[in-house]
């Protein structure tokens, strides 16, 4: 599966790498203290750094607003706690906690 | 798909468009206010249609401009870009390229884009800009930007963008003049402007997003503060507990009004109808032709027009939901619950929408970007209790069951049976979503990703132009389906004649064909009088209601409410029980089988789930009718 790193100045590496290893990458990630979004707690806010996901999950998720560089706000959650809603660039949008830890804050 | 459309977009020749009907497109991202817009010009000039071999619906509606000039408007999806990605992209993709067969190149476009949310949806700009048609930027929700102390120069937007911009509130009807001069002009000169700006490369989001932060600040946009409301009215409508209780409490007030509310409508329409039934039949001399209109057509017809009260109000619920915004929290409460049967939130939509009808619910599953759960909730929509089965749930729980109270006045017997027949539907969708999607359609768990909109306040034109759009589509029905059944039924029950008279109802052809069925249909409690209803139901389910009141009609018990004592006496409680049991698991709609077909793009599927859902129908129609004789 190919996946797309999108760095803050808007150019985009290529990794080439399955579903287990991403998932082995985000777990790594964690102890080099890179958050993601599902780490962030209710009125707090994080600056986006990556997508971890397919380009074509990834493009969505740019198009409604979560690009490198922009500052992201959790704020309600479904009851039960998942999916939760997230500010971002003037909207409000819901992620499940699958799609939000692929989503890497600086 | 990989083919790169976005970045050839700006050379591609524009086509001659033929100079009789002026097309306008309007183009936007999802909830942008386009439907607003697109009501506010067209009005009750509108309908809706199909774009030939995709599913997406789009409307096309006529404004008039001055005396004997019209511009045809045609609404397309909302879309975030103009990659053709999902169904909807492609159909607003196509469109604007003139790649769409049957329809030619719009001559100019109307970009709506949200106001109070500019920056961001200025991205769509970009590209539509590109297409090189005479485009009117239109900034909706203006009334809210100000309200909000947020603000823009429009003049200097206007520069930036080489198109005029109109600063609008299409719910409020500010600022329409320069749309409706818009559409006159535009569709006047006949060449196209280039556009002279230099635009960002279209595929790459961050520059195109890096673009319209920049033309935001030479405008000097101020974004609005946020939207109070919307975070207060989510505190509630999304807290772990009184979010929940809300949610159930919405489920539950729908059906309540639709069963109890809707009571003294019924009573109305019913009355009227066998009132001017009685009168037209004392203006009839001619025996026979007076049989056939009165008691063939006007009961036929007439005891499914009752029905149009309830229905009305069952999409008027589910308006006031979609255009509040509530919807989009419902399915994101609901979205847990979805995910254990494999589905996601956004499966919610449609099948709630298909507790309205399956028809419109399989055409809202575009927006699911998962082939297949696209699929998974294709086929699980027609176990949803549209409106058509309400008609006959109503007649069979109104005749069998006593209404007592449950829960004080709120909350009665007969509301509680039916709302447990909506949940036996509910059941039996999910379990065959848990069964494809485990077998058949086996996929990793999809991703739910979901803008929920602000709260707002319905506007009226919006709900009034659903409600009669309904109303038309369910009364054309009724003077054609449903009219055409009475019509052959009152005939085949009154062939062949014996000695120049009518014969018995038995011993008539609609009798013998029910007779014929009969064996198969005792097992679950039904006579040869239900059988011929469930034959003429096929076509659709509220046929039957139709079908028996000509039926009984030709009996003579066709007084109001009589109905309901026909069938008491000639249905025991156990074949009530396996009656609605088989209605509310049977696949008895022509249109949905259509649209199945056209969906999936084949008989194989509608002919798999035909089976399937009759199948179920009968083995547990059998099993209800055993429980019930067992047990009363």
């Amino acid at each position: 599966m190919q996946s797309v790193c999108l760095t803050p100045w808007g150019r985009y590496s290529i990794l080439v790498s399955d579903v287990q290893m991403s998932v082995n990458k985000s777990s790594g990630a964690k102890k080099l203290n890179a958050r993601n979004l599902a780490e962030l707690k209710r009125g707090e806010s994080g600056v986006l750094d990556r997508i971890e996901l397919p380009e074509h999950d990834a493009r969505r998720l740019m198009e409604m607003g979560f690009l490198p560089g922009h500052a992201v706000t959790l704020g309600h959650s479904a009851p039960g706690g998942d999916p939760r809603v997230f500010r971002v660039d003037g909207s409000e949008v819901a992620l499940r906690r699958e799609t939000a830890v692929r989503l890497i804050l600086r | 798909m990989g083919d790169c459309h976005g970045c050839s977009v700006a050379t591609i020749p524009l086509p001659q468009v033929a100079a009789r009907r002026h097309i306008v497109a309007i183009v936007g991202p999802p909830n942008s206010g386009k439907s607003t817009l697109f009501n506010r010009l067209t009005g009750l000039r509108q309908k809706v249609a199909n774009f030939p071999g995709v599913t997406v619906e789009h409307r096309m509606g006529k404004v008039k401009l001055e005396p004997h000039r019209e511009v045809y408007v045609v609404d397309l999806p909302g879309v975030y870009s103009l990659m053709p990605r999902t169904e909807d992209e492609r159909v607003t993709h196509d469109v604007l390229l003139g790649e769409m067969k049957n329809l030619a190149r719009p001559d100019a476009v109307l970009l709506i884009l949200d106001s109070t949310n500019l920056a961001r949806h200025l991205v769509l700009a970009a590209p539509v800009l590109s297409l090189g048609l005479p485009t009117l930027v239109i900034l909706n929700m203006a009334d809210d930007l100000k309200r909000r102390e947020g603000g823009i120069d429009s003049a200097e937007l206007a520069m930036q963008l080489g198109s005029p911009v109109a600063l609008v509130s299409a719910t409020k009807g500010q600022g329409m003049e320069k749309v409706f001069d818009f559409l006159a002009s535009a569709t006047v000169a006949a060449a196209p402007k280039k556009p002279m700006l230099e635009l960002p490369v279209i595929q790459d989001i961050p520059k195109c997003r890096a673009w319209a932060a920049n033309v935001g600040d030479k405008t000097r946009y101020h974004a609005p503060a946020p939207p109070l409301w919307t975070r207060r009215l989510d505190a509630l409508f999304l807290h772990p507990v009184w979010g929940l209780m809300v949610f159930l409490m919405v489920v539950i007030g729908v059906f309540q009004t639709i069963f109890a509310g809707a009571r003294p409508l019924m009573d109305g329409v019913q009355a009227a109808i066998s009132a001017s039934g009685q009168w037209m039949g004392s203006l009839i001399p001619n025996e026979a032709l007076r049989s056939l209109l009165v008691d063939g057509v006007w009961s036929g017809v007439g005891s499914v027009v009752v029905f149009l009260p309830q229905i009305l109000l069952l999409f008027l619920f589910i308006g006031v939901l979609e255009d509040s915004g509530y919807l989009a929290r419902a399915a994101l409460i609901a979205d847990r619950t979805m995910a254990r049967f494999g589905l996601q939130g956004r499966s919610f939509i449609p099948l709630l929408s298909a507790y309205a009808c399956a028809v419109p619910a399989i055409m809202a599953t575009r927006t699911i970007e998962n082939k297949r759960d696209r699929m998974a909730t294709i086929l699980i929509a027609p176990f949803m209790t549209c409106s058509a089965r309400l008609p006959v749930y109503t007649l069979i729980i109104a005749a069998f069951l006593p209404e007592k109270p449950l829960l004080g006045v709120f909350f009665g017997t007969r509301a509680a049976a039916l709302l447990s027949l909506y949940a036996l539907g509910f059941l039996a969708a999910i379990f065959t979503a848990r069964l494809l999607k485990s077998t058949v359609l086996k996929s990793s768990r999809s991703s739910f990703v979901m803008e929920m909109p602000p709260y707002r306040w319905p506007t009226l034109q919006s709900l009034a132009l659903r409600l009669i759009d309904r109303s038309r589509v369910f009364l054309r029905r009724a003077g054609t389906v449903i009219l055409a059944v009475a019509v052959v039924i009152w005939i085949l029950a009154h062939l062949p004649l014996a000695g120049g008279k009518p014969p018995a109802i038995g011993d008539s052809i609609a009798g013998m064909i029910g007779h014929t069925v009969e064996p198969a249909i005792q097992p679950l409690g039904f006579n040869w009088k239900i059988g011929i209803g469930l034959i003429t139901s096929l076509a659709a389910r509220e046929v039957i209601v139709g079908t028996l009141g000509t039926i009984y009609g030709i009996e003579g018990t066709s007084q109001s409410r009589g109905l309901q004592q026909a069938l008491r006496q000639d249905l025991a409680p156990g074949g009530a029980a396996a009656l609605l049991v088989f209605f509310a698991f049977a696949m008895q709609c022509m249109s949905t089988m259509a649209v199945v077909r056209r969906e999936t793009g084949g008989w194989r599927w509608p002919a798999i789930q035909f089976a399937y859902m009759t199948g179920m129908a009968y083995v547990c129609a059998f099993l209800a009718n055993r429980a019930v004789t067992l047990w009363f």
